[in-house]
């Protein structure tokens, strides 16, 4: 009898030994994806950047050129979108955490955690029809507007969540001492939950720096620095893509470079939230 | 003064009112908008158009089927591959690792999750294709090559490629969702198990099966993400649309259509069918994420209730 329990013993033990294993396998084989994927980046990135490669326009294939005028898309699109969906996206957070607490609150929650989820593309094309095709041409302007509709979901959901994380106590102190409601949020809660509410911006802005498919037609692309809103303007993804999918050598390189640039700053603004967050938390 | 705190505070509800409502309209016309723009199509190829088989824009004849296909496809690849290894991951991060060692592991994993989706494409275009054509395809070729999925030429750009990708990008999400769902299971249930005599790893399998509907919904939820990836799948995947059993074909799925073609659709029946298309992938996606929420918060509640009682 003891023969037997002690082999049913050793195969439980045996079982739990090897699928513990297994489990530490999975996290470092992922991790090491992650090295191998920015590692390869940094190599390759690295040995095409220079000063003339960040400041110069597009040329003809074999004479050079550089990513400057996508750098500067990029940069009035990210800022564009954060000008029109961070006012709306905080807002509406600050709706889902003060008075969202019924019907019409769960909907809206409901609808912008599935809008969060729905293709970038598919906003990409929603703008197309709404604006490229009336104004007749794309734009910078419709590319932010796209980046910007992305953005006011994301935005909602953290802020909710960070003024969610102010004490119910600052609130009654300021109610009892007579301030209004508005007030209250505005003097009291926003201020407490502000740099909880940053962070959760810069992510937003983090993720729409990174986002191609919605520009792809919307903004479409330009060899020129640009900074006229109702022009196609150039960004760092659509230009990326265009150099990846391109036949020569070079436009690869060019785009290892930019990805390089791409992947530092999006890792950057996430390393940094984490670190201040950290200290919170 | 009192006055002022009133209306201010109306003034002050009506902003933040107006703004949480524009989430609600921005949904509501982006159907609408996309409905209108696919009435055409839809008035002329009615529901034949989700199953043609022939995509040939010069002849005005738009089936729907091979971007479905490919669609459905790669994401039944990428769920393959990166539910045992999301799995994995966080059972490691919740019941196995250190508080001090989880903490760096999980956030390494989230970057993935940050990396953007052209860069995914960029490095499977010059690393994974090439490692899949001289190495993997090779390998499976040799062992599992009587598989008619295994069979074929292989170039590196096809509907393999694109499913490992998928998996690659949807494993942090994944991930993270089945960490959180396996925190909210009650402390005591494990502690019951090893009470009696459950190895770690029973203890774990008892754990996963009270969370199944949220890992359930973790998964639903990297379906959603992997139904609608676009531009990773389309730098890798070789667009064209064909039914084929082969894993190592190219192939196209409605989203990289979509990139590929938009912007060159001046005709307006073709420009109509793209958005109809496109229309399908809004409406799937929707409803996805919208069950997978579903399937998640079941567990919140579930787990909450079990708290309290």
């Amino acid at each position: 009898m003891s023969e037997t329990a002690t082999t049913f013993e050793r195969k439980r033990r045996g079982i739990n030994l090897l699928m513990t294993s297994l489990t530490a396998v999975c996290a470092v084989f992922t991790i090491a994806v992650l090295v191998a994927i920015l590692g390869y980046i940094g190599v390759r990135g690295i040995s095409s950047l220079s000063i003339e490669f960040l400041t110069d326009t597009p040329k003809p294939v074999g004479e050079g050129g550089g990513i400057g005028n996508s750098i500067l898309g990029s940069a009035i699109m990210t800022l564009l979108a954060a000008f029109i969906g961070l006012p709306v996206g905080i807002a509406a957070g600050v709706y889902l955490a003060e008075f969202g607490k019924n019907w019409f609150g769960n909907t809206v929650r409901f609808v912008a955690d599935t809008l969060i989820g729905v293709p970038s593309i598919i906003i990409g094309i929603f703008v197309y029809t709404l604006v490229v095709l009336p104004m007749g041409r794309q734009s910078g302007f419709a590319g932010g507007l796209a980046l910007a509709i992305i953005m006011i979901p994301i935005v909602a959901r953290t802020t909710e969540e960070m003024i969610g994380l102010v004490p119910h106590s600052m609130r009654e102190g300021a109610l009892a001492l007579g301030a209004p409601q508005w007030r209250v949020t505005w003097n009291i809660v926003l201020p407490a939950a502000a740099s909880g509410i940053a962070t959760g911006a810069m992510l937003a802005i983090a993720r729409v720096t990174g986002e191609t498919a919605p520009l792809l037609f919307t903004a479409l692309n330009s060899r020129f620095y640009n900074y006229y809103l109702d022009q196609p303007m150039s960004s760092l993804t659509v230009q990326i893509f265009n150099y990846a999918t391109g036949p020569f050598e070079v436009e690869h390189a060019m785009a290892w470079a930019a990805t390089l640039l791409l992947v530092t700053l999006i890792l950057v603004i996430n390393i940094l939230v984490r670190f201040f967050t950290r200290k919170r938390f | 003064m009192a006055n002022t705190g009133t209306k201010g505070d109306k003034v002050f509800h009506a902003v933040v009112f107006a703004a949480a409502l524009s989430i609600i309209l921005i949904v509501a016309a982006v159907i609408a908008v996309m409905f209108q723009s696919a009435i055409p199509s839809m008035e002329r190829f009615g529901i034949g158009f989700l199953f043609g088989r022939e995509w040939k824009p010069a002849q005005e004849e738009f089936g729907a089927l091979p971007f479905i296909f490919g669609t459905v496809t790669s994401s039944v690849i990428a769920l393959i591959l990166s539910i045992p290894v999301s799995l994995g991951i966080a059972i490691f991060l919740v019941e196995q690792a250190p508080k001090k060692l989880a903490r760096p592991i999980a956030f390494m994993v989230e970057l993935l999750a940050a990396i953007p989706s052209v860069v995914y494409g960029l490095w499977g275009i010059f690393v994974l294709a090439p490692l899949i054509r001289e190495y993997i395809g090779p390998f499976l070729q040799t062992y599992v090559g009587f598989l008619p999925i295994f069979q074929g030429r292989i170039t590196g750009i096809g509907m393999l490629t694109a499913g490992i990708i998928l998996a690659l990008m949807i494993t942090p999400i994944i991930t993270s969702v089945v960490r959180d769902v396996l925190e909210a299971v009650p402390h005591t249930q494990r502690e019951a198990a090893l009470a009696l005599g459950a190895t770690k790893w029973e203890t774990t399998m008892i754990v996963l099966g009270n969370a199944s509907s949220g890992i359930a919904g973790a998964v639903v939820l990297g379906l959603g993400r992997a139904v609608g990836e676009t531009m990773a799948v389309t730098m890798v995947i070789g667009n064209s649309p064909q039914i084929v059993a082969s894993l190592f074909e190219p192939a196209n799925t409605i989203a990289s259509l979509l990139a590929a073609n938009f912007a060159e659709a001046t005709d307006e029946m073709y420009l109509s069918a793209l958005i109809e298309i496109g229309l399908v992938l809004f409406l799937v996606t929707f409803i996805i994420n919208a069950f997978a929420k579903l399937l998640i918060l079941s567990v919140a509640s579930k787990t909450n209730a079990a708290k309290q009682g």
